[in-house]
């Protein structure tokens, strides 16, 4: 779908407050704009982005036309345990974008 | 010809009070205006003042002897030009009374700069011109030690020289990093000038070279015609990564030379740091400046939103669609001395129209150039529709070619004006 950048520290002591970062390359187009033609520009955007540590789920954000171009979304967890930070980005056709990255808790 | 131009240097607070008339004795028959800072918007506004009223008392407070040039700074930096061709004297400023102290403070409602040594200057209207004041708060990391190893290279003079000697220095299949911050910022065009200089240099003396652009933003100045010069001429050397694919520089770290970005870290062999700018000390210490850190102004008169009787003009100013650059400096400087003498003698200012151009060099005989025309609405200077525009993007290596020898005429013509 687009390109997605995310930042995950590799390692981390348990119970460290570490800082999450994402960020996906999309054009948030609100539906409220014309084109050149004079018709109007179809809504595309994000709708929903979560993600998942260890299984399940602990963040999740819902975004609406009104957020920039390339949201850009930032959030702490705290390290419980070593495994897969997962990323999904869901868009208004309804098709998913997945990232994700290993962080070892010792 | 004896010089009318005053002199005042080394300890000289007493010489000083008898050459600066005290309030009131020759303040109603000659209006001092005092400016402070000798760059391309200070030295052109004391100028313009002088040439459109004999008898307005100008004072221009600069601490330096001489001014470096930031237009064709970037090659020097590229090795093809020398610093003396940006360097400009004020030996040519008959009837400005020049002094070589440092602004401290001043006291907008008593209308008053106090200087460094303990002088006070008396004003009717106080013009500020400090130019930029890099931003080392907004960048953790970076500070003026930093600087020594990461130029920034952004104010010319001994950073330029050392941006040049580090990629002379630097072995061939070195990585050059630039860093770009977010708008505004002085000269929108320039970092992408002197990543094209410098590709330049890497292309001719050191070819497996790499330079990277991290870039706060996702789009700049003349990009269409930038990146279409460096697909022709320095095809895979430059990679400009923008905001939106991580490009914002977070931190840096000069013990390694590393600059880190919101999602990884490059290591650089040279690095460039430009950092977020604001206005010039004197124009925070002045209360000038708003929260953004530059100083909202009239349109028509460049007298500062906050405080009466100061007028900020140049890089500092909050110009509206204007940039940053010398061209709208001096423009800015030439219209603010215009309505400053109007104002001493109570008539109505004029509205003024502004023009700025800046050129851009993308090597050696190929130069860009966009140009606009400005003019007060709303209270801010807009651009005028239609009026100005960019180089065309197809056009010929030709006019490439003359538009490089434009840029060389302009500066030799505004240097010429404004310091010559």
């Amino acid at each position: 779908m687009a390109r997605a950048l995310i930042n995950v520290p590799k390692t981390a002591r348990r119970g460290e407050i570490v800082e999450i970062r994402a960020m996906i390359a999309h054009p948030m187009e609100t539906g409220y704009r014309m084109g050149t033609n004079g018709a109007s520009i179809p809504r595309d955007i994000i709708r929903r982005f979560a993600c998942g540590y260890d299984g399940e789920e602990v963040f999740s954000a819902e975004l609406f036309p009104a957020m920039s171009a390339n949201p850009f979304i930032a959030f702490t967890l705290v390290a419980t345990a070593s495994g897969a930070i997962t990323f999904a980005w869901t868009d208004d056709a309804g098709e998913t974008q997945t990232v994700s990255a290993e962080m070892a808790v010792s | 010809m004896p010089s009318r131009r005053v002199l005042l240097g080394g300890a000289a607070a007493s010489v000083a009070a008898a050459v600066l008339p005290s309030p009131g004795a020759r303040a109603q028959t000659q209006p001092r205006v005092v400016v402070i800072g000798g760059g391309f918007a200070g030295a052109s506004c004391a100028r313009a003042l002088t040439r459109l009223d004999r008898d307005l008392a100008v004072t221009l407070i600069e601490t330096e002897t001489a001014y470096v040039a930031c237009p064709f700074s970037n090659a020097v930096l590229a090795g093809l030009r020398g610093i003396e061709a940006q360097t400009f004297g004020y030996d040519g400023f008959d009837g400005i009374a020049l002094i070589r102290k440092r602004a401290v403070a001043v006291d907008a409602e008593r209308r008053r700069v106090r200087l460094d040594d303990g002088t006070d200057i008396d004003y009717a209207r106080l013009v500020l011109a400090p130019g930029i004041e890099l931003n080392f708060e907004a960048l953790p990391g970076y500070d003026a030690a930093a600087a020594e190893i990461m130029p920034h290279a952004w104010k010319a003079g001994p950073q330029t020289l050392l941006l040049r000697d580090r990629l002379t220095a630097m072995p061939d299949g070195g990585t050059v990093v630039l860093s770009a911050p977010a708008n505004p910022f002085r000269c929108p065009p320039g970092p992408y000038e002197r990543a094209s200089l410098i590709a330049h240099y890497l292309k001719r003396n050191k070819p497996r070279s790499k330079l990277i652009i991290l870039d706060a933003k996702d789009a700049f100045s003349k990009q269409r015609l930038f990146e279409a010069a460096w697909q022709k001429l320095y095809p895979g050397l430059i990679e400009w990564v923008p905001l939106s694919a991580g490009g914002r520089v977070t931190e840096v770290d000069p013990a390694t030379q590393t600059l880190a970005t919101e999602f990884g870290s490059h290591k650089a062999d040279v690095a460039n740091v430009i950092p977020p700018q604001r206005a010039g000390a004197i124009a925070q210490v002045a209360g000038v400046a708003d929260r953004t850190g530059w100083c909202p102004i009239d349109p028509v008169t460049f007298e500062s939103r906050l405080q009466p009787g100061i007028h900020v003009v140049g890089d500092a100013a909050i110009g509206g669609a204007m940039p940053k650059s010398a061209f709208s400096a001096n423009a800015q400087a030439k219209a603010c001395a215009v309505a400053v003498a109007a104002l001493l003698r109570e008539r109505e200012p004029a509205q003024p129209k502004l023009i700025n151009t800046c050129y851009s060099l993308v090597a050696p005989g190929y130069g860009i150039s966009i140009a606009g025309v400005y003019q007060p609405r709303d209270g801010l200077l807009a651009e005028v529709e239609g009026a100005g525009g960019v180089s065309p993007l197809d056009a010929p290596p030709e006019v490439r070619e003359l538009e490089a020898s434009y840029a060389e005429d302009w500066f030799r013509t505004i240097t010429g004006e404004v310091f010559g």
